[in-house]
């Protein structure tokens, strides 16, 4: 089924390619429209979708998108939660945290809970080394973590 | 020496110091008015005076260059701001662009006026959405005031400033790879020359600064540029004015502090960190974000011939003042001076690890010395960690990382071969007793 934008999204393109010089500049923004329209994932359609409206090369999107860890090739799960785990953030317990939220979640790295409700991932820091530490559920940071709060955090999710 | 200052975090605590309100009472677009005000010349003057050091890492001076940008280019040219903050250890930008984001617009509009742009790009990196939320309204004030547009503060000279967004690589905070990455391709470090005031976004003169270099600039213009230098503890080495510094890991009060330039990693982490939180003693410090050198507490100043140095020689490296060429003389980096502590309870094997983990993740793969190097220093991280690894291997990841230093497009290489060299020449011992017993004589944790 071919991918197509709603008319505020559409408009929301438009405003997007303004802001450039040309249209390729628009790539990334773009991409991140539509994966938010599709489900949090690029699909293939998607790309064609892009490459045609920007006048790019599907071979051009799809290098795009394999470059970069946020644009996910498949499906991810209803929310996504990624733990940081660089230095500062293990330095103050980020193993833990992972620990804890796969073995509550039941999923290892990557990976997306049996409901299809949560996708538990790692990300390297974060800037937010000065609360450490921390994780991102979807477009939020929740951080200073204390395991109570990951279990808040995680409880809330699965209740959604 | 500790001086706090409040130039940039002076709404920090106030629920509403990222709206236009709050900084127009702090005394907001004066400076751009100021500046407007004045020829072009003149403001990269001001601006050379203030001797702003990059405060993305590199440490060039800020005046220095914007005064690169050609005067009568045919080609358009960009300011490009970069807020890709994905250094380990580095949060200090992000509390610009949700606390005091006006700051950073209105360096923009003298920004742009500077190097002869009419527009600024600011790239945010995708995951701090309140930062991108909060710039974008800033933006959107401004635009209403008149600050942005055709005519800012009556002038003749239009100015736009727009968020773009990246999609999670380290590797775009890189200037070029940012630069590729804003034109919408694959965020791939470039080689240079040509310099990006040459060919920068879309082949035209561009130049790149780091968040807090432009949102300091509107406080050179407040103050005056010789009198911000000299705000500094380290005028006399042309780094001057007040900074933001970062202070995480095992601390009782991790947290960004603005104080002049010139502090010590003795007075961030005590006088303001608040000490230690765990452990008794400093293992390591890791000042600037973890693509600088490991610095242990038992390090001596000695830097014999410069009359600058003699406050400091014999010292320890603690109480040698933050500068970018004090650490430069000491064989450290300043970087983004948001320094990473390791208490004593740390197991510096463990950190090391953490970290060839993340370069290798993070290289973006063009070079092979920098793609195959960070893999195998990760793989022999890992065998160290599971008590596999050989003395030899040991000796071998000093041999990767030098054979890493200076043979890459970029300087990612150099980022990931500082933190090798130095946890393996400075821990070599806790190295050598994961290796000997197999790893088990060690605490085997980074958490108290
Ligand atoms: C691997 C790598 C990552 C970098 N990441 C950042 C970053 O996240 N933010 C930043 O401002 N500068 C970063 N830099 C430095 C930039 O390349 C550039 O020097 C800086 O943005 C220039 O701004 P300044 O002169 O105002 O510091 C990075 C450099 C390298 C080599
Ligand atoms: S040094 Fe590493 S990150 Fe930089 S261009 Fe080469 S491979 Fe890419
Ligand atoms: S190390 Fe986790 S946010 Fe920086």
């Amino acid at each position: 089924m071919a991918f197509t934008l709603s008319v505020e999204q559409e408009r929301e393109l438009e405003a997007i390619l303004s802001r450039y010089p040309n249209k390729q500049a628009a790539c990334i923004p773009a991409l991140h429209l539509c994966q938010a329209a599709n489900e949090n994932w690029v699909s293939p359609e998607v790309i064609t979708f892009v490459a045609d409206r920007l006048g790019l090369s599907t071979a051009h999107v799809q290098g795009v998108v394999t470059f970069y860890t946020l644009f996910n090739r498949e499906r991810p799960g209803t929310h996504q939660v990624w733990v940081c785990r660089t230095l500062s953030c293990a330095l103050r317990g980020s193993d833990q945290i992972l620990g804890h939220c796969k073995k509550r979640l039941k999923v290892k790295e990557g990976g997306t809970t049996k409901d299809g409700k949560v996708t538990l991932r790692t990300a390297e820091c974060l800037a937010s080394c000065g609360t450490a530490p921390m994780m991102q559920v979807d477009k939020t940071y929740y951080e200073n973590l204390t395991l109570e709060e990951v279990d808040k955090i995680l409880d809330q999710l699965v209740a959604d | 020496m500790l001086k706090r200052t409040s130039y940039l975090s002076h709404s920090y605590d106030n629920p509403e110091g990222h709206t236009l309100a709050v900084y127009e009472q702090k005394g907001g677009y004066q400076s751009a008015k100021k500046a407007l005000g004045i020829s072009r010349e003149a403001v990269v003057e001001e601006v050379k005076k203030a001797h702003i050091r990059g405060r993305g890492g590199a440490g060039f001076d800020c005046g220095v260059k914007w005064g690169f940008m050609p005067k009568d280019s045919a080609k358009p040219a960009y300011l490009v701001v970069n807020a890709d903050e994905g250094e380990p250890g580095t949060f200090k930008d992000r509390t610009i662009m949700e606390r005091n984001p006006h700051a950073l617009v209105e360096g923009c509009i003298i920004g742009c006026f500077g190097v002869g742009a009419h527009v600024a790009y600011i790239y945010v990196r995708d995951e701090l959405h309140l930062s991108k939320q909060r710039l974008w309204e800033a933006i959107e004030e401004a635009r209403k005031k008149g600050y942005l547009g055709a005519k800012p503060f009556g002038r003749d000279y239009p100015v736009e400033v727009y968020v773009h967004t990246g999609a999670g690589a380290y590797i775009c905070g890189e200037e070029t790879a940012l630069l590729n990455s804003l034109e919408g391709k694959r965020g791939e470090p470039r080689l240079k020359p040509p310099f990006p005031a040459q060919f920068g976004a879309f082949g035209c003169p561009s130049t790149v600064n780091n968040v807090e270099t432009i949102a300091v600039v509107p406080t050179i213009f407040q103050v005056g540029g010789e009198p911000f230098s000299r705000v500094s503890a380290l005028h006399d080495f042309n780094d001057g004015g007040a900074r933001l510094f970062g202070v995480s890991g095992h601390v009782k009060n991790p947290g960004v502090y603005e104080c002049a330039v010139g502090l010590t990693l003795r007075e961030l982490i005590f006088d303001l960190g608040g000490g230690l939180s765990t452990g008794t003693e400093i293992l390591g410090v890791i000042p600037g974000g973890s693509s600088c050198p490991v610095h242990r507490p038992d390090e001596i100043i000695d830097v014999p011939g410069d009359p600058r140095f003699e406050p400091y020689n014999g010292k320890s490296i603690l109480d040698l003042p933050l500068g970018v060429d004090t650490y430069r003389a000491v064989g450290g980096m300043l970087g983004t001076c948001c320094a990473i502590v390791l208490s004593d309870e740390a197991d510096p094997v463990l950190a090391f690890h953490n970290l060839m983990r993340f370069y290798r993740h993070e290289s973006c793969g063009q070079c092979t010395p920098c793609r195959e190097g960070c893999g195998w220093m990760e793989r022999i991280a890992n065998k160290i960690v599971e008590g596999t690894a050989t003395m030899a291997e040991l000796d071998e990841i000093s041999e990767i990382a030098s054979n890493i230093t200076g043979n890459t497009i970029c300087a990612f290489g150099d980022g990931a071969a500082q933190p090798a060299l130095s946890f393996v020449r400075k821990y070599r011992k806790h190295f050598e007793d994961y290796i000997l017993t197999g790893g088990k004589s060690q605490t085997k944790r980074l958490v108290a």
